[in-house]
């Protein structure tokens, strides 16, 4: 068979459109992750700081990683997990019983990601904490 | 029927005012409705504990949304204080329409 030069530059767009590929899934997912926190923020800012995350820093089984969020003052927080098929977690919220706004669950994560923490404080505004977590083997099914 | 028992650890006794540990587990698949039969290769359902709240003498102490992402066997643990003696009612909501509930009497004492 003989390449011609158009031919060669043909199976080069369409290499160039299958590397495109993978591009709009990860914008999905961003745009995915978007939603989940505009659905709880109402899109009011975040900033950094007044939220504890706590989890391992590397995961050797995605099924079951425990984790802890703490936000003194926090009405609700927001627990996030972006590389996850759905990225929210969990929200939890705390009544008028509550000894301390914390809690400790266990989460399952697909792959490495930025746990994200989002938290609503009494006064309406929002504070947002991130940690990384390395997954040796994900959770999630597949 | 599923033999779902959940499991709750109160302190018997704790003091006016004090801030309390709390932990509960509830053993249940939690299928993320992610995953795929390896024979059929058709996604299983999803069915999780969608919903997990604790009150006490109707007044409520924590309130969980629950998504795929939460392990299988949910184990939460949370701080809890009360003023006086009563019960501590646990209620969890499966995304089958059941509700599976528990008591723990807390003493102040």
């Amino acid at each position: 068979m003989n390449l011609t030069r158009r031919d060669v530059m043909a199976l080069g767009a369409g290499g160039a459109a299958l590397a495109m590929l993978p591009l709009p899934a990860a914008a999905a997912d961003q745009a995915a992750l978007d939603a989940a926190i505009k659905k709880f923020t109402g899109g009011a800012a975040t900033k950094d700081g007044g939220v504890k995350l706590t989890a391992p820093e590397i995961a050797e089984n995605g099924n079951t990683v425990p984790i802890e969020v703490e936000a003194e003052g926090a009405t609700e927080i927001l627990v996030l997990a972006p590389n996850n098929p759905l990225p929210s977690a969990f929200t939890v919220s705390f009544g008028p019983l509550s000894g301390a706004s914390s809690a400790s669950t266990r989460i399952r994560l697909a792959g490495t990601q930025d746990l994200t923490a989002i938290a609503k404080m009494k006064d309406g505004s929002f504070a947002m904490a991130k940690r990384t977590v390395k997954v040796t083997i994900g959770g999630c099914g597949g | 029927m599923k033999n779902i028992v959940p499991r709750v650890k109160v302190p018997a006794t704790v003091k006016a005012g004090e801030v309390f540990t709390v932990k509960t587990l509830i053993n249940h698949p939690m299928v993320s409705g992610f995953g795929k039969d390896k024979k059929t290769g058709k996604t299983i359902p999803r069915e999780i504990i969608n919903h997990f709240s604790c009150d006490f003498e109707g007044q409520n102490v924590i309130a969980m949304e629950m998504d795929p992402a939460i392990s299988a066997n949910p184990y939460i643990e949370f701080q809890a204080k009360v003023d006086k003696s009563g019960t501590m009612t646990f209620t969890w909501k499966d995304d089958d329409g059941s509700v599976y509930t528990k008591t723990a009497p807390v003493k102040v004492g």
